[in-house]
């Protein structure tokens, strides 16, 4: 029997044995040494660690970032951690002036081997301070690795690989998807960078799913076979180094491509897949491509525009039908087996 | 001592004096941000700190890279953009390290090392080393969020840090009394529960007399840190080589008194004028050696643009 674990559960495991694995592995942020410990992500590593190891901090964003950046000037290996993205905008000026650049600006005389740690939330009424997929950002940026594993398995084995890394990566979770179980080695692996995986084989579409997105697209699989169209599924894992051979080459055989973001469409992960995509398979093959993101406007809180605000599955499926069949006259019921599990707030 | 201040203060005069006639030449091409005036403050800091301690700093990065023990020749094929530069060209002068003499790098984004130097010191507390970090910032620094997040931040952990404010009274073009509601900077960060006093007069013997007793406190285990506001002043605009009294933000009188009282010039009458004269002469061959160094290098190749974005995992 193969031992199944949560997202959270993944990221803790990782992070523990990372720490005894490596002494130079701290963990800092407001609250990780608290009871909830981040959703439990940090349970339990200030007993075995000790709080020079683990710590919580004064909010603070940028000193606090810029404080990373000095441990890993002095050999350390920092994870700093953000309970939600938005946060991280504080951050800004030590992440894009500081980490992406001190390699290179210092001619390689130093290196940042330090991961960023964040969430993005969604639905109870996380509104428009809570609930952005801001990584983008970082993608736009030389020096930085972005990376937005969607499995239990990837969470462990891209943390891993993260922490293990010489540079400044971006590691981005999903609060809905902590709670996703599945298969979790008990070793130490890493998910290799730049590699996507595909999920599901399908032959009449490519859907691209980035972060919770790629569960949405999982699901408008279920709902394209009713209606005889085969999707294929990819999830990307890594943004950046993007591996962006495994998408074209799926592309390439189902001529069709729909990227579902978990973030604005404008100048975001989706269209840059699409662009890269395009330029790769323009004059080689036909394609058709569409893209999938938040609705362009500011995550309303009420449920029933909330609800408008989200790609999910069954406005995925009726986008690639569209794709497929060139028909705008079908749009599945949704199923009460492909939702996301309900969680009651506050948080 | 005298003679090692004395040394580093006239490196540094020099070394600008001696970027400021070959700029016109567009050899050099940085922008330069001159610390003539305010060099006591590097001098009399990094003649209190060993070797193996740290210093970062800002895009006024000469004086604390030189006075630290910054290799010149590849400071100045730096600001030439020479391969052979301390950042293989990619820096320039707002960007000088040198890891191996302890300098760990400058920002030109107002405040941001200091949030580096901090992180650097708790490292060193966990690492259980003896070295210290010094971060030197100015007064504009103050006027940033990172500089309060990070004096509270270090004071909460006792880290083993001394933070230095070169305050020479300006942000770029804006006097600090249009800036701060409170002009006592020093008094300020005594509300974070640390240490802090005022040194006056750009007294090189003072900074050197306070700061070392500060290393000493940290050096044996006490806890940190401690901030010292230098009284200082820039003599040169805010970037470039020449003279800004022609903009009308600041009168030549208001600089006279801080020319009067020159610290080159101050220890340059204490000691032996023969002994003095060798240094001088040990000096400017020095200069002239790296100035023919940076001259003499290539530029990097094309292939150095790709160079050096990421670092290799093992």
């Amino acid at each position: 029997m193969k031992r199944k674990l949560s997202y959270v559960d993944a990221i803790r495991e990782a992070t523990e044995q990372e720490m005894k694995r490596d002494k130079s592995v701290i963990v800092f942020g407001l609250d990780v040494d608290d009871p909830k410990a981040i959703q439990g992500t940090t349970r339990g590593l200030v007993k075995k660690f000790g709080q020079i190891r683990v710590f919580g901090t004064p909010l603070s964003e940028e000193a606090m970032t810029g404080a990373a950046v000095g441990m890993a000037l002095a050999g350390l290996r920092p994870i700093h951690v953000h309970i939600r993205m938005d946060f991280m905008m504080l951050a800004m000026n030590q992440i894009i002036n500081v980490a992406a650049k001190s390699h290179y600006m210092y001619g390689g005389q130093v290196y940042l081997p330090m991961v960023i740690r964040s969430m993005i939330g969604k639905s109870w009424g996380q509104g428009a301070q809570h609930s952005q997929g801001l990584y983008s950002f970082f993608m736009h940026v030389p020096g930085l690795k972005v990376v937005a594993p969607t499995t239990p398995y990837d969470a462990k084995g891209c943390l891993i690989a993260a922490i293990r890394d010489n540079n400044p990566v971006i590691f981005v979770e999903h609060r809905m998807l902590h709670f996703q179980k599945g298969v979790v080695p008990r070793k130490q692996y890493v998910v290799p960078q730049g590699k996507a995986r595909i999920t599901a084989k399908g032959k009449d579409v490519t859907l691209v799913g980035i972060s919770h997105m790629q569960l949405e697209c999982l699901r408008a699989k279920v709902y394209l076979e009713s209606v005889g169209i085969s999707a294929e599924v990819i999830d990307p894992i890594w943004l950046s180094p993007l591996d962006i051979d495994t998408i074209s080459k799926s592309v390439a055989k189902t001529g069709r491509l729909i990227v579902v973001d978990n973030d604005w469409i404008n100048c975001g992960a989706g269209s840059q897949i699409v662009a890269d995509v395009t330029e790769r398979l323009q004059g080689k093959r036909e394609i058709r491509v569409h893209r999938m993101g938040y609705a362009p406007v500011t995550c309303p809180p009420t449920p029933t525009l909330e609800k408008l605000f989200y790609p999910d599955g069954p406005k995925i499926a009726a986008a690639a039908y569209k794709l497929v069949k060139g028909k705008d006259n079908w749009l599945p019921s949704e199923q009460d087996n492909l939702r996301d599990i309900e969680f009651k707030g506050p948080f | 001592m005298n003679y090692k201040f004395y040394r580093s203060l006239y490196r540094i005069r020099r070394v600008e004096e001696e970027i400021s006639r070959v700029y016109p030449l567009d050899k050099i091409k940085s922008p330069v941000h001159l610390s003539i005036g305010q060099e006591a403050v590097s001098v009399g800091v990094c003649e209190a700190l060993q070797p193996r301690d740290i210093v970062f700093g800002t895009y006024r990065s000469h004086a604390f890279y030189l006075a630290k023990g910054g290799d010149l020749k590849r400071m100045i094929a730096e600001l030439y953009g020479k391969i052979t530069g301390v950042a293989r060209g990619k820096g320039g002068s707002m960007h000088l390290i040198d890891r191996a003499h302890g300098v760990m790098g400058a920002s030109a984004v107002v405040g941001t090392t200091i949030a580096n130097a901090v992180g650097f010191a708790y490292a060193l507390s966990y690492q259980e080393k003896s070295s210290i970090v010094v971060s030197f910032f100015g007064d504009g620094a103050v006027d940033e969020g990172v500089f309060h997040e990070s004096m509270n931040f270090a004071s909460l952990k006792k880290l083993p840090i001394i933070f230095i404010c070169e305050n020479n009274s300006y942000a770029i073009h804006t006097h600090l009394s249009q800036r701060h509601a409170n002009p006592n900077i020093w008094e300020r960060v005594r509300s974070y529960g640390i240490p802090a006093q005022r040194i006056d007069g750009n007294n090189i013997f003072k900074i050197y007399k306070q700061v070392s007793a500060a290393v000493k406190t940290l050096r044996s285990g006490e806890a940190g840190p401690f901030f010292f506001e230098c009284m200082t002043y820039r003599w040169k605009e805010h970037v470039g080589p020449g003279d800004d009294f022609n903009l009308g933000y600041r009168t030549e009188e208001e600089r006279a008194p801080w020319v009067k009282n020159d610290q080159l010039k101050r220890v340059a009458s204490l000691i032996d004028p023969k002994k003095r004269q060798k240094i001088e002469n040990q000096v400017e061959e020095e200069i002239k050696e790296a100035f023919e160094f940076a001259e003499s290098s290539p530029f990097p190749k094309d292939f150095e643009l790709y160079n050096d974005v990421f670092k290799k995992s093992k």
